[in-house]
Order: structure tokens, then C-alpha cells, then sequence
């Protein structure tokens, strides 16, 4: 049985150990162990053996004393833009190098309310900003389907561990598809929540409007039962927090949608596909496993429908000015006056800022903070960074035209399967013009979720995108399960996943 | 419209960062290569269209939420400087501020 | 708007940026306290110190001050105003921007009106606006090394913002003496100047009449009101010699030096100032009802400007009293009790502008603190008017009642005023029987003096109530005395 352990994911782990047939502790030891052989993945930045078995020994005693609750001795990972009180938070950065947060982000709090067991912090590119997991200052991060890879970024760290089934979840974030994308990358399920679901306390900051916490797992369940536990209004810390209440969706996961019946389980749910998601540029690879999904969707009874979201290319210009804008502020306060690296050797106050701020961010970061900085200086504000947000509304507004006629929107997530380590390393904007598909639901703030769809070129996995109307997180984990429900390529198991 | 190695000097003084003399031309030429991306947007027409700050503003009316004016923060100056790379005294270090 | 007093030619041009720290009791975007003068950094928490991760919450209390003033000064409050990121760096300046507001303020036009002497002025204000303050820079003990505080970080402020509209130094301090009371009388500031929460920049131009304006510097933190007419003065007289000199004033930021008396341009910054402002993402939009302004407009007091019209008109006191008496909400409470409890508003208004206000700026207390309350002064007044004290009299009485404090609330004032009077025996006569005896008395033993008041000469008069207040001992009734005696005078 033991060699299960690892396969479980959220929701079996959570019976199992409710039902007292493995503890905590057992689980957690079995986890670190397979964490620390499959290390050279370079999934976690931060594992401490101690911190994580106190809390299955907490786990354990809860369930001794009849707790019951419904992540008791679940184990996941942070990314590490989450800030916790016991391992250190570098948000990927030489930057914040050892940095420890005297509080723990409002998710970790929830998740460890919960009953949830933390194994470690995950690798990502350096403060949430890349695609492929090779803008960390800590090293890359390996796909388990093929370890000269990329994971995909920036959540490449959480993707990586779940996928080699190192934890049963793990928690992401996503600006402009840092969870979808990695997750289609790496085989798995991720979703991005309606902008404001989750609180952004404890995340570090890269751009405020668009940053939103989500789960990344193995199936639509285990995204559901730890989104539920993650989100939800953080109304005293969070000024753009949602105060709306948290549905339940883990219940009524199995169910068929209202009116339609066990074996059309998705009789009545229209799927928008916009031309745009499938015009050129998207390989052949990707297009055929994304219609494979499709097309057993509507063998659940979903209908495809035709939509167009014509401004889906400019959501990459808008996104590259709107996020750098944000993040060259957000970014303002890593300066080494009160944390962080400070230089060993400056002349002066404004030496000693320079030489911080260039020794401790990388190219990448540097090359988005002097982006940003230039969209928002004098002269240029208009054209850009108003330019932008113009085009921003104009795109969120294409959306509702397009939810008149469908009920969610799919299409791949990405144009091609993960690329090489160092093919496009030093071509950022290639990189940028690959986030088309994820960038426009970003900006919207709608709800966005990956699902695997099986396998593309070089034996590398794809995901299918489906993207909701605001709140409605509920139809997507709900069509996504039930899609999991009558296919296999969620539980796919990549080579990496070997120890 | 891109940048010159003067504007993008500017821009790097306004944000504290240094720009190697061997990095600063290739990273001239990638963000000038993004910003040939950025000239599509100048194809739509925006004269009417409000911009969009908070995505939240689409689906329901936006307001800044109040909170009642209580102190419940206690002193946790050792917490919260424990990461400070220079202290003393209870202050943050820093090379003497000129005014 | 006022004429403008030359300066060797020059007109003087002033605007006034004026920061008034808010007096709530958390700060405007966390919950830490701003209580002045705790131990370093123990009121700074980790929103105030920009932790990775954390974010701001509005603070209700500022608004609601904010909405104050706006009514106070008779301004437009914007339904909806953002909140904007003020980009630059500095180590007092922990996320390397600063919350404040810029293209839509909070409050929006307005306007103050003060005299200087008998003139009435009125200064435009352009806006005011909620922001936070930054920590502070302290560098005495280290060597080559500033040390940072930040309790200050984070503590609202309400910026306000006049129109050039100042002629001359004396105008300006005025102005701030103004606004200051505004902001000190509907409590939304302590108005502390030493403790910083009322700082002043004054932006200093000089223009030939008639020409465009000039080049403008800023002096920047001025804390006290005598450093800001010193200090403009010699800002005002250092860019005429500059211009005299055939030199363009350059715009810079400047600060003035009460030690030496001058102001000098502060190291100019290379950036200069392109904030990078743009809608705080932090923050959605502040909307403020009309409920809740009506809400706060019912609840505001009366205001000094208003309350010292109605006493010109009510109380026929002249404009001047009126002013001084209302420089805080204690004194006008003060002034319009006792007035109305004796009738005299004249007496009261002499009375506290003479004994009262000498007495509580020699002992540096406020009139919160007087020993003598507002009703025991109107009996005191009363005793004079009912003829019991002469005015001499009644200082002596109101000496020992400053020195013996307030006898509780058991103790009527009038008894406690008659407790004095009998105790130090200085009730007036004022019995016309006992009155003429005593002139009888002089009269026969004053012949001489008698004669030559028959003869013409009014001193002779004098000499005469000099006698009968000499035999009274002091204790009669002047007006008595004189009326009695010019009768009986008058009428052989």
C-alpha cells in the first residue's frame, strides 16, 4: 500500500488518513523521502524535515482527538511567493535570499486551518515572472515528462511536484497563466479562480490586478477540495478581496448538470470556442489532443459553439505593460533598507540601492521593472499604460459578448508542448507571444483552468483551457471532472514521477 | 516608437538599477523588440473606453471597503526586524540620508 | 482679493501646501497605533514596514475627517476619488511609493477667510487630499549612518492645498493661524506643531505688478508660525536680490534654518520628480455617499468664523474680541456661557481678553485648566453691574478666586463670589443714606475745594470723590458717589 502513498492526491489522502489506515506522519515521511530523491527535478527551493513532520504529528493528534477536518494530513507544497513563518520565502530571488516572514499569507493560514501538512516551498521564476520556471535564481526546474524540459513557469515548482507525485497539491499563482500553463506543461490540473476569490495577503506582490492564488493538482476533485479551503473574502487585509461567500465545490462534483441526466452528464452546457484560440500559430500537436477533449465533452453531452474574442492578440502587448507597470512599483520596496540583500559594498544611500537592486534581481525581473517604469513616467502614461488598460476593458468586455451565446469558453492553453531548457532563454519575447491563449482571462479576471488532454509532440502533455464567467468556478472544476471521469490522461504518470 | 540607450539610462536611474555596460545594448534591443508588439495596440480605436483598474469593476461596482478605526497591531519590532541588514537600537541602518 | 503690499517693488506671490496629520487612532492603511513619541519602530507593523506580501485596508476615521474638513471649508467632496501610487525612493519611504491621491482628490475646492487687522481675506483652496506619511530619518548617533524610524509611516495625513492667492507674509501666517483653528476646533488634527502634525510648505514667488508669475521656491516644513513669517520674508528678500542681480530664480525645494534665519535650496534631485502616478491597484475607488456627508455635516460644530459673526451681530462685541475669543471651542463655550448667564457680553469679552487670557498664557495652561469657570466670572460681572464691587474691587476678588480654584458643583457662584467679597470685605457701599453722609462730611470739611468747583474747575470735582472715597475707605460705589455728589453740588 505504501507505494500508493504518493499517487493518491488530495481528496483519497484525506479519507485515508480520516479513516485512520496510515497517519500523518507516515504519509509525510513517505512524501520527504521521494521529495529527496527526486530533488535533481529542482521542484522545492526549501524542505525542512522537522517543520513538516511537526505538523503530521499535530495532524495526527487531531485525528486522534476526532477532528474532522477535511485536509487533516494532506500533503502539499507553497510556492514560494507565499510567505510562511517556517521556511524561508524567496519568491525565487536573490533578493529575499533566506528571508523569513514573521506572518504566513492568508492561504497558508487557510489551508493549514484545515488540517493540511506542508512539505516545502516550491521553485518558480523569480517574483512569479517567467514561463518556464528558468528565470529562478535557485536553478531550474525539470519536466517530469522529460527532464530537458521546461515545467513551464512561473509556478514550475508546484507543477513539477505534483506531477512526480512528491505531494498530493500544491498552490500556485497565476498573473497572466503561471498556473495553467505550467500545469498543462507538466500533465496536470490547475486553476486560476475569479480575480479577488483568494486573498493576495502573504503573496509577494508581482502585479497586483492580476496576481491570484489557485490550486495545482492532479484531478478537477483535488483542485476543488483545496480551493475551497484557499478561497474566500479576506475582507481586514485585502482591500480587493471579493466579499462573496464561498460555494461549496466539492459537493455535487459527481452530479449531472440541472436538467440533464447520468449518461449526458453535461446535457445543456455550452462551450464557446473562439476562432481566435484556433487560428495558426497553435500546433498541430496541441489542436488535436485539445479536439480530443472537446470531443469528449460533447459525448457528455456539451455543445460546441462558435465565438470570437477579436482582440485576443493585443492581450500580450497590454499584459507586458499593465503587469510591468505594477510590479516595477510592487517591486519598489526590495531596496535592502529592511530586508533583503543588501550590497557588501556601495559609496552611498543611492550606490547602496543600485548595487542591491541589480546584484539581487535578475535579467528578466530588471528587464520588466525598467519596461514598467518607462509605460508609467511622464510623457508616456497615456499612450501605454492608459493605452493598456483601455484595451484591457475592451477585451473583458469581448468576453460577456461571448458568454451571451456559451457557458464557458475552451481552447488550448498554450500553442505548443513544453520547449527545451535554454531553447528560448534568451528570447523573452517569444516567450511573452506564447502567453496569448492564458493573457486575455487574466486581464478579464475570469476564472481559467487547465486539464490534461493527453499527449503532443515528443511525448509531452497538453492542456485543455477552459475558461468561466466571474465566480464561476463551480462549472469549471464540475465540467472538467466530469471529464476526468470517462478519459485517463490525468492519471498519466510521467517518468519523472519514478524514483 | 523605441527607446534610446540615453532613455533607457533614464529610466534605469529612476529605478535604481545598473545597467552592465555588456547587458545594456542586448537589453536595449529586447524591450525595444517588445515594444514593436506594443505599437498593434495603436490599431483600436480607445477614445471612449474607460480604463480598466480593477478587473472586479466588469462584473459588480467597485468601492473601497472602510475599516473601523482600532489599533490592533501590537509592537512586534523584533519579529518584523529580524531580517534587517543593518539595525540598531531599534532603527534600520542605512548610509547617511543627505538632505 | 487683497491689494498686495509691494517689497521694494515686488509683489509677493505665496501658496501654501499644508499637511495635517489626522488625529484617529490607527493609522490610514494598518492597524498600528500613532500615538507620538513611542520607542522606535514599535507602532510600525509589518503592513507599515512593506513586508513582502502585505497590503493596505482604508482606514474609516480618515475619510471621515477628510469629509470634516471639506464641509468645515466650505469645499465639494468628490463622490468618488482614487487612491495613487507616488513612485520614488527613500529610505523613510519603505515600499518606495507613497499612498496619496492625485488626479481626483477627495476634497475639492474651498476656500478660508481670516482678517489681518481690519481687512477681511479669503484664500482659495484648490483640494485637499488623503495620504499617508512617511517614517523618519534620524541622524545623530551614527556616525556615517542615518537610522529609520518608522512609527511615523503610515499615519494619515490630510494635505490642503491653496491657490497663490497670498500677498505677503503676514497674510500667509495669518492663513495658517486660520486654518489652523479650522483643523484644531472640529478635532480632526491636534494641531501640535512641535510634534509635527501641522506642517506648512509655502511656496515663495516675486513678480513686477502686472507681469506673469515667477519662478516659485518651496520652503519646505515649516513647524512653527513665527519660522514661517521669518522664513518667507528672507526667502522674499533673497529672490528680489537675486533678480536685482540679473540672476533667474531656479525652481528648487528649500529649507528654512531658525538658527541662522535663512532659507537655503536643499540638494536638487536628478529625477526631478516624475512620480510616476498611477490608480493604486491595491485600492479600489473611495465612494462617499450623500448620506454620509449629510451625516457629518449635521454633526459638525459651529465654526469659529461663523460663531464670531453671530457674536458681532448678537452680542454687539466688536469683530477683534470676537476672533481672539474664538480660538478654540473651549474659549467660545467659555465666552457664550458667561455671557449669557450675566447679560453682559461687553465685560465678559474684556474681561477674558484682559485678566483671563493673561493669566493663561503666563501660567501656559489652557482655558480647560482656568480655575475660574465661566459662571462664577458672569457672577462676578454681576456684582459690578448690581453695584456690590467697584471694578478695582472685583480684580482683587477674582485674584483670590483664580488662586482658591473651583469650589465644586455644590457651591452656587454667586455664593462663591459673595464668600470672597465678604471674606475680604470689599463690598461696595452703595446706600445713598450712608453715601450723602459721607459727602455731608467732606463737603463741610472740604469748603475750599467746594468753592472752586462753584468757580469752574472740574479738578476740584475730583478731589471732592477723592475724599469720600478716602473716608469710605474705597468701598463706595463710584457712580454713587459722583451721581450723589454732583446733586448735592449742583443743587445749592
Amino acid at each position: 500500500m505504501s507505494q500508493d502513498i504518493h499517487d493518491w492526491g488530495v481528496a483519497e489522502t484525506a479519507s485515508q488518513i480520516a479513516a485512520k489506515h496510515v497517519s500523518a506522519v507516515e504519509v509525510a515521511q513517505h512524501m520527504l523521502q521521494r521529495s529527496q530523491q527526486l530533488a535533481d527535478n529542482g521542484a522545492f527551493l526549501s524542505l525542512q524535515v522537522e517543520s513538516t513532520l511537526a505538523q503530521a504529528r499535530a495532524a495526527d493528534a487531531q485525528i486522534e482527538s476526532g477532528a474532522k477536518l477535511p485536509l487533516l494530513g494532506v500533503p502539499i507544497a507553497h510556492k514560494d511567493v507565499f510567505v510562511t513563518r517556517d521556511w524561508p520565502t524567496t519568491a525565487g530571488s536573490r533578493m529575499l535570499s533566506g528571508y523569513m516572514s514573521p506572518f504566513d499569507a492568508s492561504v497558508v493560514q487557510r489551508l493549514a486551518e484545515q488540517g493540511v501538512v506542508t512539505l516545502g516551498k516550491t521553485n518558480c521564476d523569480e517574483f512569479a515572472m517567467g514561463s518556464a520556471n528558468e528565470n529562478s535564481a535557485y536553478g531550474v526546474a525539470r519536466n517530469p515528462w522529460d527532464a530537458s524540459r521546461v515545467p513551464g513557469g512561473s509556478s514550475g515548482g508546484s507543477a513539477v511536484a505534483v506531477a512526480a507525485r512528491m505531494v498530493a497539491g500544491a498552490t500556485g499563482t497565476d498573473t497572466g497563466g503561471s498556473i495553467r500553463q505550467p500545469a498543462a506543461f507538466c500533465g496536470i490540473t490547475g486553476i486560476k479562480p475569479t480575480y479577488g476569490r483568494c486573498s493576495r495577503y502573504g503573496m509577494v506582490a508581482y502585479a497586483s490586478s492580476l496576481d491570484q492564488a489557485g490550486p495545482m493538482a492532479r484531478s478537477a476533485e483535488d483542485c476543488a477540495w483545496l480551493l475551497e479551503a484557499m478561497m474566500g473574502p479576506d475582507l481586514d487585509r485585502d482591500s480587493t478581496s471579493l466579499d462573496v461567500p464561498v460555494p461549496s465545490l466539492r459537493a455535487h462534483l459527481e452530479d449531472p448538470r440541472e436538467g440533464a441526466d447520468v449518461q449526458k452528464p453535461l446535457q445543456g452546457l455550452r462551450i464557446g470556442l473562439p476562432k481566435e484560440f484556433f487560428a495558426e500559430g497553435c500546433r498541430a500537436d496541441v489542436l488535436s489532443a485539445v479536439k480530443a477533449g472537446l470531443a469528449e465533452l460533447e459525448k457528455l453531452g456539451a455543445t460546441l459553439v462558435d465565438v470570437s474574442l477579436p482582440l485576443t492578440e493585443l492581450a500580450i502587448p497590454a499584459y507586458y505593460i499593465i503587469a510591468p507597470a505594477e510590479a516595477s512599483s510592487n517591486l519598489s520596496r526590495f531596496d535592502g533598507v529592511r530586508y533583503g540583500h543588501r550590497a557588501d559594498h556601495f559609496e552611498d544611500l543611492v550606490d547602496m540601492y543600485v548595487q542591491s537592486r541589480s546584484q539581487g534581481f535578475g535579467p528578466e525581473v530588471q528587464r520588466r521593472i525598467l519596461t514598467g517604469t518607462y509605460v508609467l513616467s511622464h510623457g508616456y502614461y497615456d499612450a501605454y499604460y492608459l493605452k493598456a488598460q483601455r484595451i484591457r476593458r475592451l477585451i473583458a468586455q469581448d468576453f460577456q459578448k461571448a458568454f451571451a451565446t456559451c457557458d464557458v469558453i475552451a481552447g488550448p492553453v498554450a500553442p505548443t508542448v513544453a520547449w527545451a531548457l535554454g531553447e528560448k532563454s534568451n528570447d523573452p519575447v517569444s516567450q511573452y507571444l506564447a502567453d496569448i491563449f492564458t493573457l486575455p482571462a487574466s486581464l478579464s479576471g475570469l476564472p481559467g483552468m487547465s486539464v490534461p488532454v493527453g499527449l503532443g509532440e515528443h511525448g509531452l502533455p497538453v492542456g485543455l483551457q477552459l475558461i468561466g464567467n466571474y465566480l464561476d468556478e463551480r462549472t469549471l472544476l464540475h465540467t472538467a471532472h466530469h471529464l476526468q471521469a470517462v478519459t485517463d490522461w490525468h492519471l498519466q504518470q510521467p517518468q519523472g514521477a519514478k524514483v | 516608437m523605441s527607446l534610446s540607450m540615453q532613455e533607457l539610462e533614464r529610466i534605469a536611474q529612476l529605478a535604481r538599477l545598473r545597467l552592465e555596460p555588456q547587458e545594456a545594448p542586448r537589453m536595449l534591443d529586447q524591450i525595444n523588440g517588445f515594444f514593436e508588439l506594443v505599437e498593434r495596440m495603436n490599431a483600436v480605436d480607445t477614445q471612449n473606453v474607460e480604463p480598466l483598474a480593477h478587473p472586479a469593476a466588469v462584473m459588480r461596482d467597485v468601492a473601497l471597503r472602510l475599516r473601523a478605526d482600532v489599533v490592533s497591531e501590537p509592537n512586534a519590532r523584533e519579529l518584523n526586524m529580524q531580517n534587517a541588514p543593518a539595525a540598531d537600537g531599534g532603527l534600520f541602518l542605512v548610509p547617511k540620508v543627505i538632505e | 482679493m487683497s491689494e498686495s503690499p509691494l517689497v521694494q517693488g515686488y509683489e509677493v506671490v505665496i501658496g501654501f501646501e499644508t499637511h495635517a496629520q489626522l488625529s484617529t487612532q490607527s493609522k490610514i492603511f494598518s492597524r498600528a497605533a500613532i500615538a507620538f513619541g513611542a520607542e522606535p519602530n514599535t507602532q510600525a507593523c509589518a503592513v507599515d514596514m512593506a513586508l513582502p506580501g502585505v497590503l493596505p485596508v482604508m482606514n474609516r476615521a480618515a475619510v471621515e475627517r477628510a469629509i470634516q474638513f471639506g464641509l468645515a471649508v466650505g469645499s465639494h467632496i468628490s463622490p468618488v476619488s482614487v487612491f495613487a501610487r507616488k513612485n520614488y525612493f527613500y529610505p523613510d519611504l519603505p515600499k518606495g511609493y507613497q499612498i496619496s491621491q492625485f488626479e481626483t482628490p477627495v476634497v475639492q475646492g474651498g476656500e478660508v477667510a481670516f482678517y489681518v487687522g481690519d481687512r477681511l481675506h479669503k484664500v482659495r483652496l484648490v483640494r485637499a487630499h488623503l495620504e499617508e506619511d512617511a517614517g523618519k530619518s534620524l541622524h545623530e548617533n551614527f556616525e556615517s549612518m542615518s537610522g529609520i524610524d518608522l512609527n511615523r509611516a503610515g499615519t494619515p495625513l490630510l494635505e490642503i492645498v491653496t491657490e497663490p492667492d497670498m500677498r505677503s507674509s503676514q497674510e500667509a501666517v495669518a492663513y495658517a493661524k486660520e486654518l489652523h483653528k479650522i483643523v484644531t476646533w472640529i478635532g480632526i488634527c491636534d494641531g501640535n506643531m512641535q510634534e509635527g502634525n501641522f506642517r506648512c510648505d509655502a511656496n515663495v514667488s516675486v513678480r513686477r505688478p502686472g507681469q506673469a508669475l515667477g519662478t516659485r521656491r518651496e520652503i519646505k516644513n515649516l513647524n512653527s508660525f513665527r519660522n514661517m513669517q521669518q522664513a518667507i520674508d528672507y526667502e522674499v528678500s533673497w529672490q528680489i536680490d537675486q533678480l536685482e542681480d540679473g540672476h533667474a530664480i531656479e525652481q528648487a525645494t528649500v529649507l528654512f534654518n531658525p538658527d541662522t534665519g535663512e532659507t537655503r535650496a536643499m540638494r536638487s534631485k536628478e529625477d526631478s520628480a516624475d512620480y510616476r502616478y498611477f490608480p493604486d491597484p491595491d485600492l479600489p475607488p473611495l465612494v462617499i455617499e450623500p448620506e454620509w456627508v449629510s451625516e457629518v455635516q449635521a454633526a459638525l460644530p459651529e465654526l469659529p468664523r461663523a460663531m464670531a459673526q453671530r457674536w458681532v451681530e448678537e452680542y454687539a462685541i466688536p469683530e477683534y474680541d470676537a476672533t481672539t475669543l474664538t480660538q478654540s471651542q473651549e474659549m467660545g463655550a467659555y465666552f457664550e456661557s458667561a455671557a449669557r448667564a450675566c447679560g453682559q457680553a461687553k465685560a465678559v469679552s474684556n474681561w477674558m481678553m484682559g485678566e483671563l487670557l493673561r493669566r493663561l498664557n503666563a501660567q501656559e495652561i489652557e482655558i480647560q485648566q482656568a480655575p475660574v469657570g465661566a459662571l462664577v466670572l458672569a457672577a462676578l460681572i454681576q456684582r459690578i453691574t448690581d453695584g456690590t464691587l467697584s471694578n478695582n474691587a472685583a480684580r482683587q476678588v477674582f485674584d483670590v478666586l483664580w488662586q482658591q480654584g473651583p469650589q465644586g458643583p455644590q457651591s452656587e457662584p454667586l455664593s462663591q463670589v459673595d464668600a470672597v467679597i465678604e471674606a475680604k470685605g470689599l463690598k461696595q457701599v452703595s446706600d445713598t443714606g450712608a453715601i450723602e453722609a459721607m459727602i455731608d462730611e467732606v463737603l463741610a470739611a472740604n469748603v475750599d475745594n467746594v468753592a472752586q468747583y462753584k468757580a469752574g474747575k472740574e479738578k476740584a470735582f475730583n478731589a471732592l470723590v477723592g475724599q469720600v472715597m478716602k473716608l469710605a475707605k474705597g468701598k463706595a460705589n463710584p457712580q454713587v458717589v459722583n451721581a450723589l455728589l454732583k446733586k448735592k453740588l449742583d443743587a445749592d
